[in-house]
Order: structure tokens, then C-alpha cells, then sequence
């Protein structure tokens, strides 16, 4: 079985832990051997805490490239020989990894990229928060697909999503995004480290063909350096790797294999936290650093004898359709707090049949719980 | 293996490859040097980007091989080589692909000296998209981008990949098949970064414009208008040569 449990390679117990380092603690423990980046702020923790987990392990190779180009391309390179990669960043460098997130996505290259976010657009306001790579994350490169995107809103979190991303990578064979934000990033808190934890290892199949056309789940995986001479290409490609470039019907097939892989195990990917929804009246709805505002709000709401209901999205992509509309259905409000100009309201508002109120900050300020309860009062 | 076209991948024949095109003429250089260095299936892996070389190994080199995005390659080989060292990496990759596009990545290849191979097939152009100039475009030359001559001089790519730090650079063309064959087996038995200038023909594109339609008289041009960098002193009488030779 793919599945295993492991111990902990590095100390379990309670630590003081930075959000950037809780996210490479995670992935190290998940198995993660092989880091690429380019520095920028505020994600440049991260390489650091990689670089003393390989050096205090002795295991694992990181690299700094020449830009983020291509950092995310020697991850692509590492992973097909079966070591488990990361790189992390924050949205100009984000920007740059696109073209290579396509050929990950093509490819059905386990990866995993960490995306703190910061102000934008351009440079914007490097040491600033925001949640605006929203839709940039899901959309980012040409074509269509399907692709993973979780939203911690803790450090405790950050090292969860460490371990989880890797294993929805290596169980789907795509590339894994875990989007947090400056706020989340740099933030200090008490992260518990447990003596065991669950990882999920790639299918290698020496055998196997490069790809598949399933349309229900990801196929096994060749590596490079088994003898197979195996073909691999971000060009339309048969099963077996081989270039096809003008017939519609293989092109057909990937696609809805990459689509089919993701939606098809759509309830076992998506993951909510939920609190007072079943005699919710509104919600405030929300992901990420705005979540913890909104939670505390719905607690002082509660006090006042308001029914509100809170939904926390941990995995924002992909959006599990069907339950959140049922979840929400029948709720008169939803109130989503976000640092952006108002894309998860966005989303929800072709889902749900209640009034969507976005409660959004275009500044680079931490939405408060002040401003979410003044919001609520004023528009019930 | 003890023939050369056990490294071609005959199931994919016809090539993608115009009539008269030199990439094959690089195609079996490569596949004669891995076979007299007598390399097993399992011990190389390529890297090729996008264009009319990408095709070189992929698919028609019978070992692993990545396809990559345009001018990447070096970028996914060095991966490849950080997370196998014991792998022999080889890259392959056109003059608008690795001196263009993936410029920096060249030169920062060389800078590290990482000990991956890398063979710039280099026909002076961007066949595949038509025939546009590329780094490599000699002054004056007629592109589908340089109607009445190229403006702007070219990259002397070797040179540039020497200065960067690279422990093995070599230039010769198509032309010159057993030293290219030779460059290709030093390039890969060299510790550190090798870079192999494979001046390549394109009588579709720019020999169209520029030499010659004709592939016989093309490879003859390149023959007559080459000169060995150990026989000339002044910079002078190669202006309108092609330098060739190891650097």
C-alpha cells in the first residue's frame, strides 16, 4: 500500500514555530527531499528551515536557481526520478513558475509549491498580506485542468498542509499549491509536532506507461533511470509519451483525464471547518488569515444572540460544488471576508440561492473582527 | 550496445525533420558517441526544449527522456542531475532555445559547472516557427523577421559559454560529422559543464534565404566557410567564418 505510517523524522512536542518554517517542517516530514527556489519576501524563511532540516538529517538536495523559472523546473526534473519536491514563493515569483506549472500539470508531475501571499499587483507591498492569487492560483496557465489548492489559517496548519500536499500530490500526480499569506507566513504560534503521521508514496511502476486516459483516478508512475527509455512531454502525447499534435480525440482524453482524476475524487480532496451551521441563519464564510477574523466574529455575533453559522474553506480548489450548496442552501446571508477584491464571494454566488455580501479589503490590513461584526450588524 | 541505431527509436520514423535538415546528422553523431562509450539504456537521461532539436532525442533517442518547455531544459536537467548524480545528463537544445530563451539558464550552468552535457543544434534561425532570426543570425542574413538583413550582430555562443565557466566547449558543424562525433564523446566523458556547438543546416528556412536550398550544397558551404580556431591568430580573417575547433 501506498499509505504508511510513520514516525516523525524530526522531534515531536510543542514548539514556538514561525508559519513559513511550520510549512517546511511539514513537508520534510512528508517525505520532501528536494528544494528549489529563488528567494523573495515574505517566503524566503522557508528555504532557510529546509536547508537545517537537510543539513541536521544529512538527507536531501537544495538549490537556489537563477530565478523561479528555474527553480520549479529542476522540481519537474527531480520528481520524475522519484523524489518528492517543493519550492516555494509568493506571487511575482508565482508569476514567473507559470509556464512550468502548466508542464507540471501536463505531465502529471507531483510537486508541491507554497505561494505566501503579499500585495499585488507587481511588486506591490512585499512585507504586506493579501489573499489576492485566489484566482490566479486556480488559472494561472493556459488550457484546462484541474489543480489542488489548500488554505491554512494557522502555523499548526501550515505544518498540516506541509504533510497533506504531499500526499494528495503523490496520490494524484499533480501539482499541489498550499496558499497562504504574509499574515500566516510570519506569524509565531504554538505548533504541536505529533510522534506519527500518515504519508502517501507514489505508485511506482516501472511498467507502467508514462500517463493515462482515466478518466476516475491518476495512473502509476515510471521514473526516470528504470531502463524503459520513457517519453516525456508537455506535448499532446499518447499514453505511452508519444508526441501527437494534431488529433483531437487524444487531446480530448487528456483533458478530461486531468479534469476526471481531480472532480472524479472531488469528497475525499475537499475539507471544510464548520461551525453552528445547522441552525445558521447567516454565515460568514471564509479561508486563510480572514477566517480567523471571521471566527472570532461569529463567536462575538453568537453572544449577542445572532444564529450565525461559520465555513471555513481549507481547500479552496477544487471547489467541491455540490456540498457547499447544499451546505449553504437555505441560509439567508453569507458574508465573505477576504483580502481581495471579492473572489471567493464570487464563487459562492453562483452556488448558493442566499444573499453573498463580499466584505473585502483592497488595503494590505488584516480584515478585523471588529470590521466583520459592524459589517454583519449593519446589513441584517 | 554494439550498433549506433540501437539508440534510434526507428518505431517514430519518418522523422519530423524537413529533407535535408542537419539535426540528423547530429541524431546519429550522438547515438555513434553513446554507443562507442558503450553506454547502457539506463545510465543517460536527455533533457530537450522546444523546436526543431527538441525533436532530436524526443522521441527519436532511445532512452529516457523530458521534453520540456522552451529554453528550460537546462533548468529540468539540473533537477534531474542534483537528484541523481549518478545519471549522465544530456541536453539538447536549439540556438533559439538554449541562447535566447533559456540564455540565463546557459550561462548559469556554466557559472555552476554543473556536469550535465549540453548540444546546441544550432542552424542560425527558429526553423520550426517559420524561419525568424535567433541569437545566432549572422549580420545581414535574410530571416522571415530581417526581410533586408539582420541588424544586429550574433552571439558567439561558445565563447560566451567558455567565459561563463564551462570545463568543456567545443564548436564544429554538421559537416565535420567524426569530430562532431568526438566533440559529442568529450563533451560527455568531461567532469562539469560541456557545451557542444553543433552548427546544423536548415536549407528549408535559412539556407532558403541565405546558402541554399540544396542540402548537398549547404553542407559544402559549411565545410568551405569553416576554419579551425588553432590555425587563425586575427580576429580580422574569420569575420565571415565559422570559427570551429575547441575553445
Amino acid at each position: 500500500m501506498p499509505w504508511k505510517r510513520i514516525k516523525l523524522p524530526i522531534k515531536p512536542g510543542r514548539f514556538l514555530v514561525q508559519g513559513d518554517e511550520a510549512v517546511a517542517d511539514g513537508a520534510f516530514c512528508a517525505g520532501m527531499r528536494f528544494y528549489a527556489g529563488y528567494p523573495i519576501t515574505p517566503a524566503s524563511e522557508v528555504i532557510t528551515r529546509v536547508q537545517e532540516r537537510f543539513e541536521e538529517s544529512g538527507e536531501g538536495v537544495y538549490f537556489q536557481g537563477e530565478d523561479e523559472i528555474a527553480s520549479i523546473a529542476a522540481c519537474i526534473g527531480a520528481s520524475w526520478t522519484g523524489v518528492k519536491a517543493m519550492t516555494a514563493t509568493s506571487g511575482p515569483g508565482f508569476d514567473l513558475m507559470v509556464e512550468n506549472l502548466g508542464y507540471a500539470i501536463f505531465t502529471e508531475t507531483p510537486l508541491v509549491i507554497v505561494d505566501v501571499q503579499r500585495a499585488g499587483p507587481s511588486t506591490g507591498q512585499a512585507a504586506r498580506p493579501s489573499q489576492g492569487d485566489y484566482h490566479q492560483v486556480r488559472y494561472a496557465t493556459h488550457g484546462d485542468y484541474e489543480i489542488i489548492v489548500l488554505t491554512p489559517w494557522s502555523c499548526q496548519e501550515l505544518f498540516e498542509f506541509g504533510i497533506r500536499a504531499f500526499n494528495l500530490a503523490e496520490r494524484y500526480r499533480v501539482p499541489v499549491i498550499i496558499l497562504t499569506d504574509e499574515a500566516v507566513g510570519h506569524l509565531r504560534e504554538p505548533v504541536v509536532y505529533p510522534e506519527e503521521i500518515d504519508v502517501f508514496d507514489r505508485e511506482h511502476d516501472p511498467d507502467a506507461p508514462p500517463f493515462s486516459f482515466d478518466e476516475r483516478d491518476a495512473g502509476p508512475m515510471p521514473l526516470i533511470g528504470d531502463g524503459k527509455a520513457l517519453l516525456i512531454t508537455g506535448s499532446t502525447h499518447t499514453e505511452a509519451g508519444k508526441r501527437v499534435t494534431q488529433d483531437p480525440e487524444i487531446h480530448r482524453k487528456i483533458v478530461k483525464h486531468l479534469i476526471g482524476k481531480i472532480q472524479h475524487n472531488v469528497s475525499d480532496i475537499f475539507e471544510s471547518h464548520e461551525e453552528f451551521i445547522e441552525d445558521a441563519e447567516i454565515v460568514i464564510a471564509s479561508y486563510g488569515i480572514s477566517a480567523r477574523s471571521g471566527f472570532e466574529a461569529v463567536k462575538r455575533l453568537r453572544e449577542k444572540g445572532l444564529k450565525v453559522g461559520f465555513f471555513r474553506f481549507k481547500v479552496i480548489w477544487p471547489l467541491w460544488e455540490k456540498y457547499v450548496r447544499e451546505r449553504l442552501s437555505g441560509i439567508k446571508k453569507i458574508f465573505v471576508p477576504e483580502m481581495n477584491a471579492g473572489h471567493l464571494s464570487r464563487e459562492l454566488e453562483r452556488l448558493v440561492n442566499g444573499e453573498v455580501i463580499s466584505i473585502s479589503e483592497l488595503g494590505t490590513n488584516i480584515i478585523t473582527p471588529e470590521t466583520i461584526v459592524k459589517e454583519v450588524e449593519a446589513r441584517l | 550496445m554494439k550498433n549506433y541505431m540501437d539508440w534510434i527509436r526507428t518505431d517514430y520514423f519518418p522523422t519530423a525533420f524537413c529533407a535535408g535538415c542537419g539535426h540528423g546528422i547530429i541524431l546519429k553523431a550522438i547515438a555513434k558517441a553513446l554507443t562507442e562509450l558503450e553506454f547502457k539504456r539506463e545510465e543517460v537521461v536527455f533533457v530537450s526544449g522546444i523546436g526543431c532539436s527538441g525533436w532530436i532525442p524526443s522521441p527519436y533517442i532511445k532512452a529516457d527522456s523530458i521534453h520540456t518547455t522552451h529554453g528550460r531544459a537546462l533548468a529540468f536537467a539540473t533537477g534531474v542531475k542534483l537528484a541523481r548524480p549518478d545519471l549522465t545528463v544530456i541536453v539538447v537544445g536549439g540556438d533559439g532555445d538554449i541562447a535566447s530563451i533559456g540564455g540565463n539558464h546557459l550561462i548559469h550552468a556554466a557559472r555552476r559547472n554543473i556536469d550535465i552535457t549540453c548540444i546546441m543544434a544550432d542552424n542560425n534561425n527558429y526553423g520550426m516557427t517559420g524561419g525568424q532570426y535567433s541569437p545566432t543570425t549572422p549580420q545581414g542574413a535574410k530571416t522571415t523577421t530581417s526581410r533586408k538583413g539582420h541588424v544586429e550582430p550574433p552571439f558567439d555562443v561558445a565563447y560566451m559559454v567558455k567565459a561563463a565557466g564551462a570545463s568543456y566547449v567545443a564548436r564544429y558543424t554538421v559537416a565535420h560529422f567524426p569530430q562532431l562525433v568526438n566533440a559529442i564523446k568529450k563533451a560527455i566523458t568531461t567532469p562539469g559543464f560541456s557545451f557542444v556547438q553543433a552548427i546544423s543546416s536548415c536549407p528549408t528556412h535559412f539556407g532558403r534565404r541565405n546558402i541554399s536550398q540544396d542540402p548537398y550544397e549547404y553542407l559544402d558551404y559549411l565545410k568551405k566557410n569553416s576554419v579551425n580556431i588553432k590555425n587563425v591568430k586575427e580576429t580580422d580573417e574569420i569575420r565571415n567564418k565559422i570559427t570551429i575547433g575547441e575553445f
